[in-house]
């Protein structure tokens, strides 16, 4: 499967400068791409575009030479920088978990994740261990592009390693394509098949 | 170590015990007062300005009207108040709020401003004079506690509305294919709902008192009327003379009466608010 993004140009307001102009990128199933850049230079909008939070004004992203389908499960889903703000504070872990699909028991332990915690509320957790949460909500079997959005700058390097191991892991076996943001070259060299920086893509 | 803890030290429990209790008391005057006939509190000369005894718990008034009965009769009128007040105005705030924040543009802007103009005039004047024009008496109260109770909480709605539509779990549960109905469903009602419900509960003492507080201005509800702002205002002519239990014993039960929704109000925050729920 590929994933192409043709000719984008986006903004946040009409008055506001363009963040992102004439944009193309491509990913293909497998692929792991790590997006480099400074702040504000439009690596988290690209990833929003990407997996359908935000509509670009110009261009259109195509899934295998079709437009995402507005509806429905979207097969690009996103890891956000902040998992406290991704999970319903009001909802117990479990809700929280099985909202798009039930991940089976064996996932939740490789991603060491307690059955225990499924009763509890998200303020109840750590960051590392609701982002854990939040990986396992978008690996549903429909999921085959992955945008991970600095989803383990906050952590510490043990939980950093742990995640990124088992993201890869998933990622080779069911050849899911992921789009890595991050700021971190050594990340980005350690964990993705190419790297790119966001300045040097569109015009 | 949970497991350890009696019943009692549980905070949860404790909570629920209070907001039971507290229900317990008002549904109880409510129904008291309603049951009560007017014969239980009618005139007889004989025992005029009687203090506090066992026959009259409260004493009696000038009439020698037992004040005991007076008191229940009129907080239970203030309660119906209260609640006609508290179901339309909330009901209008929920509405108005959600418009607010659902439609945005000029529908938002207007009604932003209607909640600033109502909330810029004091709010007793706004009363009296709604209540003036509708012909005082329990119409004009009911109709002017009941439609100007609703900025405050409209704002809090548009607010609760406006956050949770832009949350990033609710656009993620969007990207899941969730339609709008079930994200209205599972994550917009029962996020709005406890704001709402608590701002409900946390009218009726405001409503109450502006009841009393008109009524005791002249006007609102008639003088032959039991109720507990005419009492009080009967009671400020006699309060020179030593007649103490005519102030005293009305002011205290309106005074639990309020005290007693916010204790519900404030505990169901708590009881509800996920910051707070399972300690």
């Amino acid at each position: 499967m590929q994933l192409t993004v043709e000719g984008i140009s986006f903004r946040y307001g009409k008055r506001l400068p363009w963040i992102l102009k004439d944009v193309d990128f491509t990913i293909k199933s497998g692929q792991r791409i790590g997006l480099l850049g400074t702040s504000g230079y439009g690596k988290s909008t690209l990833g929003k575009i990407l997996a359908g939070y935000e509509k670009p004004i110009e261009g259109k992203v195509l899934l295998d030479g079709r437009a995402l389908d507005d509806k429905g499960y979207c097969p690009v889903q996103m890891i956000h920088q902040h998992p406290e703000l991704a999970v319903n504070p009001r909802w117990k872990m479990r809700q929280i978990l099985y909202e798009a699909y039930t991940p089976e028991e064996k996932l939740l332990q490789q991603m060491g994740l307690e059955l225990s915690w499924l009763n509890r509320w998200p303020r109840e957790l750590s960051g590392g261990e609701l982002q854990r949460f939040c990986i396992a909500r978008a690996l549903a079997p429909e999921t085959k592009f992955l945008v991970c959005d600095e989803i383990t700058t906050m952590l510490d390097v043990i939980t950093q390693a742990q995640i990124w191991q088992f993201l890869l892991e998933v990622a080779e076996k069911r050849q899911l394509g992921m789009v890595i943001i991050t700021h971190n070259p050594e990340l980005g060299k350690r964990v993705c098949t190419d790297v790119v920086r966001i300045d040097e893509l569109g015009t | 170590m949970r497991s350890k803890r009696t019943v009692f030290e549980n905070r949860r429990i404790q909570l629920v015990f209070w907001v039971v209790l507290a229900l317990c008391y008002l549904l109880g005057i409510f129904f008291v007062g309603l049951g009560v006939k007017e014969s239980a509190y009618g005139i007889c000369f004989e025992d005029k300005f009687l203090a506090p005894s066992l026959r009259h718990p409260f004493g009696t008034d000038g009439l020698g009207r037992d004040m005991f009965f007076r008191c229940m009769k009129g907080l239970s009128t203030s309660m119906v108040i209260g609640i006609l007040a508290a179901v339309v105005s909330s009901f209008l705030a929920l509405v108005m709020g959600i418009l607010s924040a659902v439609l945005g543009g000029f529908v938002d802007k207007f009604i932003n401003w209607a909640v600033d103009l109502c909330m810029g005039l004091p709010h007793i004047v706004l009363l009296l004079l709604i209540s003036f024009m509708m012909g005082k008496g329990m119409k004009g109260v009911t109709i002017a506690v009941a439609l100007t109770h609703w900025p405050a909480l409209t704002r809090l709605v548009r607010s609760e509305v406006l956050q949770i539509r832009s949350s990033l779990y609710v656009q993620t549960a969007y990207r899941m294919g969730k339609s709008p109905y079930q994200v209205a469903v599972t994550h917009m009602i029962p996020h709005v709902l406890p704001t709402y419900v608590i701002g409900l509960i946390l009218l009726f003492p405001h409503a109450i008192m502006h009841e009393a507080a008109i009524t005791f201005l002249g006007f609102g509800l008639p003088a032959e009327m039991p109720a507990i702002g005419v009492i009080l205002s009967e009671a400020m002519n006699h309060i020179a003379a030593g007649k103490w239990w005519l102030a005293l014993f009305p002011g205290l039960l309106l005074l639990t009466v309020v005290v007693l929704f916010d204790v519900i109000g404030d505990n169901l925050k708590k009881l509800w608010n996920p910051q707070s729920g399972n300690q």
